[in-house]
């Protein structure tokens, strides 16, 4: 299908004609996607909207005939988790208990790593670093039951603390590729003038590496922020039903086989729940970009 | 702690290790240790409690003697064959157009990869709600005037793991397309600018110049799409649950299911030693090309 779009432009990429029937064409294929792209987004937002009478009569592309925001009320406060109707605002707060601990420990833990592994290297550092990487590809279920057994043994299983050091352990390999890269690319004369004037590991790191590595700190946290806030699996695992994150919650409610379905309310939740990695996502642009691109560049 | 003098050798070493210990007990414990756990209790008789009991291969009989793990295999062959096909295609294809130096390649790029901030469950339940017979698709289609229209993906067992594909591609595409722009944008422009003096038409330049030349591209990100095509998992959970019945079970969810509900571990530790093999088979010969001539320090960048 590009080929034959492309073909039409008898000099490769180079000329900007604006009105050109290929590029008329290229961006008709563009806008059909993106509005492909956006329906599930505004399929959600009309839902949401509604009252449970028109939903029944009407149709889900249908824009509401009166708004009301009720659904997002009672999805915040008082939508039904089997047994409790507390909302999905539990879910909020237990998300951000668990969000806020785990980013910090796994980026300080990371850089730290990440700065050895790249100015401090000893023997089998590179061989370490490497089985990290590898290990990253492992699937989570290979490893679940002995983690349930260690944190068990720990006394942190169904805990915070428990899911906390997990996201903290799964984080590492993503982060520690990340800051190693970014210290490897500094010119290494900084490093060397700051040994020569005798500076040692811990003070390198923290009055020449860390102020000038605040970009790769907010793909970073951007990255760590929205791969805990999506996770299911560790949070229906590791912390506890009463701990239980977001996600756990927003699918226990919508997927819940007792009562009367509020799809309105199901779908406030929805969005309530994607709300937190879609702001990070809108307000951060070319950041998250480079954090899913780390993953694609080879270490 | 300001060293003085130009530390020795133990010394430096120390600092660094200190700081790698987080990584060194990660890799023994958990990624060696817990895997080695799991494949060697994968050969015992463990139901709720692990047992030292070993059986041989029993519990992997048993395994491909069960209808649900089998269908869960095929979900997952559908699945994988048509997400990485269509990922890849479709990704490539918007990379390429984006790549027309149009205008607003922000807001594009923006409405294209904003899925993949969205979590599998999210992206579950709102295709979920968009694909119900009763509210959805099928009813908009038959509003319009086509009143025998089915569209029964999801109540329709042979047709739901359909509906985890589309979905899956709504979320993944996006990075896909990510990828490939970031390929195509390292492409020297000096290529172009040769493809043109001789004559060679885009699309031509494309099949046969660009693409071999994207090959690292395509590799790796196929690598990464197969990495989380075989954990699939949160989005079966909120999409289908595995049903109707167990139409469109996955071997992610039947590890859950029978390490943590059923209480049948040795089934569950079977399941994943499998689901571990078929990472192996893709990341093996990968990591044996990739890693075959020695370029560390330096070869990721530039």
């Amino acid at each position: 299908m590009s080929s034959s779009l492309a073909s039409f432009e008898p000099r490769g990429r180079r000329p900007k004609r604006l009105m050109s029937p290929a590029s008329i064409m290229i961006y008709s294929v563009l806008f059909v996607a993106a509005i492909y792209y956006l329906i599930p987004l505004y399929v959600m937002v009309m839902t949401s909207l509604k009252g449970m009478p028109e939903i029944r009569i009407g149709n889900i592309f249908s824009p509401p005939v009166e708004v009301t925001f009720q659904p997002w009320a009672t999805a915040w406060n008082s939508a039904c988790t089997g047994l409790y109707c507390e909302g999905i605002k539990v879910g909020f707060f237990n998300s951000m208990k668990i969000l806020v601990p785990s980013v910090i420990l796994s980026i300080i833990i990371a850089s730290v790593n990440g700065y050895a592994l790249s100015n401090w290297r000893f023997k089998g550092s590179e061989l370490f670093f490497t089985a990290l990487i590898f290990g990253a590809f492992i699937p989570y279920q290979v490893m679940l039951y002995p983690l349930v057994i260690i944190t068990r043994q720990l006394g942190i299983f169904g805990t915070l603390t428990g899911v906390i050091v997990i996201h903290t352990i799964f984080g590492m390999p993503i982060l520690t590729l990340l800051f190693r890269n970014y210290f490897v690319s500094l010119p290494p004369e900084l490093f060397k003038a700051a040994r020569v004037d005798g500076a040692g590991f811990w003070r390198i790191f923290l009055q020449i590496m860390l102020p000038m590595s605040l970009p790769i700190f907010v793909v970073a946290v951007i990255l760590q922020v929205t791969g805990i806030w999506n996770d299911f699996l560790f949070g229906v695992i590791f912390a506890g039903t009463k701990n239980f994150p977001m996600t756990v919650q927003l699918n226990n409610i919508v997927n819940s086989t007792q009562g009367v379905k509020e799809y309105n309310v199901n779908m406030a939740a929805t969005i309530l729940t994607g709300a937190v990695p879609l702001l990070v996502y809108f307000f951060s642009g070319k950041y998250f970009v480079r954090g899913i691109a780390a993953g694609a560049v080879k270490g | 702690m300001a060293v003085s003098r130009r530390p020795f050798a133990p010394m430096r070493n120390l600092n660094a290790k200190v700081a790698a210990v987080p990584m060194i007990v990660t890799v023994f414990v958990v990624f060696v240790g817990c895997t080695l756990w799991t494949v060697i209790y994968s050969f015992t008789s463990s139901r709720s409690l692990p047992t030292l009991d070993f059986v041989g291969m029993d519990q992997y009989v048993r395994l491909f003697r069960t209808s649900r793990w089998t269908v869960s295999l095929k979900n997952l062959a559908i699945f994988g064959i048509l997400s990485l096909t269509f990922s890849l295609v479709l990704g490539f294809i918007l990379a390429a157009l984006m790549d027309q130096k149009v205008r607003f390649e922000n807001t594009f790029r923006t409405i294209f990869l904003y899925p993949h901030a969205l979590s599998f469950i999210v992206t579950g339940l709102v295709w979920q709600w968009i694909l119900t017979p009763a509210y959805g698709v099928q009813k908009v289609v038959r509003d319009l005037g086509f009143e025998t229209f089915n569209f029964p993906i999801l109540t329709d067992g042979r047709f739901t793991i359909y509906a985890i594909v589309i979905a899956g591609l709504w979320q993944g595409t996006g990075l896909v397309m990510a990828l490939m722009l970031a390929g195509l944008r390292n492409i020297d422009d000096e290529i172009w600018k040769a493809a043109r003096v001789d004559g060679i038409p885009a699309w031509k330049t494309y099949l046969f110049i660009i693409i071999p030349m994207m090959r690292p591209v395509f590799i790796t990100t196929l690598v990464i799409i197969s990495a989380t095509i075989v954990k699939v998992y949160d989005l079966v959970v909120a999409l289908s649950n595995g049903g109707p019945g167990i139409s469109s079970e996955v071997p992610a969810k039947y590890v859950y299911d029978f390490m943590f509900s059923r209480g049948n571990l040795g089934q569950g530790l079977a399941a994943s030693t499998i689901m571990l093999t078929t990472v192996l088979i893709i990341l093996v010969p990968w990591a044996m090309l990739e890693f075959r001539p020695e370029k560390r320090r330096g070869g990721g960048s530039k």
